[in-house]
Formats: C-alpha cells, sequence, structure tokens
C-alpha cells in the first residue's frame, strides 16, 4: 500500500495462500460451533465450546494476516503458537481420553476431519511470520 | 441429490486445482483462460445450488439435516468466487496455488455433500 509505507505486509505471495486457508478454517469452526451450540450444546459441551475458542482464534489470526504491521505480525505469531499447542493439546487429549468427547471438535485427532489442515496451518504460518521479518530487517 | 452433478463438480474441481497448481508450479499469475475455467466450475455450483433448493423445494430431505446441507451448498458456491478475487490482487504464481488450493477445499466440500444427502 502506497499510503501506508510503513506497515509490514503480510498478505502478499505465499501470505495469500495462509489467508485463503485461515478464511476456509474461521467459516468452517464458526459455523460448526455456532450451528452446534444453538442447536445440541448439551450433548458434547467441551468439544463445541473448544471449537468456539478455535474459530475465535482463527478469526484473529485471519484479521492480523490481512491487516499486516509489526504489532500484528506478533500478535499473529503469538496466536499461531496458541493454535499449535491447542491443535497438539486437544489432539491428544481426543485420542487418550475419547469419552470426555461424545462429538468431535475441529481438532480432534489433530485436525483429521480438515486434511490435517489445523496442525499444518500454524506451523506453516509461523515459519512464514518469521520469514517476514527477516525481510523487513533485510529492507 | 443429482449424483451425476456432484460427481462432475468434482472432477472439473479437480481439474482446476491441477491446472492453477501447474500454472503456480510454473511460477505464472492467473490468466484469463484459468478465469474462464473458474467460472466454469462456480456455474456447476451454483446449477447445484439450485437443484438442491429445487429438491428440498420438493419434500425430500437430507439424511443429516436441511440447515447443514444449505450451509454446504452455498459454501461450495462461494468458494471458487472468493479464490478468483485472490488471485487477482495477488498477480504471482501464489495467486494460482491460492486458486488451486480453493478448488481442493471445493472437491472436500463435495464429498461432504454427497455424504450429507445420504448418498
Amino acid at each position: 500500500m502506497a499510503d501506508r509505507p510503513q506497515r509490514t505486509k503480510l498478505s502478499g505471495g505465499p501470505g495469500m495462500l495462509l489467508v485463503w486457508l485461515y478464511g476456509v478454517m474461521v467459516v468452517g469452526a464458526v459455523s460448526r460451533s455456532a450451528y452446534q451450540i444453538s442447536t445440541e450444546f448439551d450433548r458434547a459441551p467441551l468439544a463445541y465450546s473448544l471449537s468456539a475458542i478455535a474459530a475465535v482464534v482463527y478469526a484473529f489470526i485471519t484479521y492480523t494476516l490481512v491487516r499486516g504491521g509489526e504489532t500484528a505480525r506478533k500478535a499473529a505469531l503469538a496466536c499461531c503458537a496458541a493454535e499449535l499447542v491447542g491443535v497438539l493439546v486437544v489432539g491428544t487429549w481426543t485420542l487418550v481420553d475419547p469419552s470426555a468427547f461424545p462429538d468431535a471438535t475441529v481438532w480432534s485427532d489433530f485436525g483429521m476431519g480438515y486434511l490435517f489442515i489445523p496442525v499444518l496451518l500454524p506451523v506453516t504460518a509461523i515459519f512464514w511470520l518469521r520469514r517476514s521479518r527477516t525481510a523487513v530487517a533485510a529492507a | 441429490m443429482l449424483d451425476a452433478l456432484t460427481i462432475a463438480t468434482s472432477a472439473a474441481a479437480l481439474a482446476l486445482a491441477a491446472w492453477c497448481g501447474f500454472a503456480a508450479f510454473r511460477d505464472q499469475p492467473t490468466k484469463d483462460w484459468h478465469f474462464i475455467g473458474m467460472a466454469v466450475v462456480t456455474l456447476l455450483t451454483v446449477v447445484q445450488l439450485i437443484v438442491g433448493i429445487v429438491q428440498l423445494a420438493g419434500g425430500e430431505a437430507p439424511e443429516q439435516g436441511t440447515t447443514l446441507f444449505v450451509a454446504y451448498l452455498i459454501g461450495s458456491a462461494c468458494a471458487i468466487p472468493a479464490v478468483a478475487f485472490m488471485s487477482l490482487a495477488e498477480r504471482t504464481r501464489w495467486g494460482s496455488a491460492t486458486v488451486a488450493a480453493g478448488a481442493v477445499v471445493l472437491a472436500v466440500l463435495e464429498v461432504r455433500l454427497y455424504d450429507i444427502w445420504g448418498g
């Protein structure tokens, strides 16, 4: 953007692909948790709450990627780390104690129902966000 | 749901994914021909949306719920237009890669649509 020269662009190049994949996860997690919480929350409260949290995290990361800038980059990096921890913890939890989850979450079995995108995405994003900083430092 | 239409849309989506993936591999942005391809795939999803609504109006019910079915129909109709605009904003190989990823997502949505309808 010519009018905002100091703001690091995070949605350029591979960033655009990340914005799309995060956007898909936002739509998937938001609609899924909204539908499940509104219709059958009592069946699996834990699973649906976790899906809702995942939805919020995805929405925030997408927003920071589109917005760009150093603060957004750091916030996105922190959220991606939280997301990765979330996927790993919930993924392990669903395998170790399936009875706690009568229904699946977005992060169940490390995101197997979503082609493992939930576990691959934060790793890719962290890599990209770290590289963006190097690019800024070099410029 | 018309199985033939679902299969045709999935096949077209995968073909689009391969085509745009190849463009990304060759370090090329999306060209006019790619956009015609995206338009064809979008047309198929819109036809599917109309057929789906007509069938619902005709009293047929999807196995896993009408809300879920309609949500997936709308989602599948929006996927390709969304990546098309993103590839217009990103005139590099990564725009092509985004369209390829969008087409793969559409193919997955088609499989889910088939399940939700109870195929």
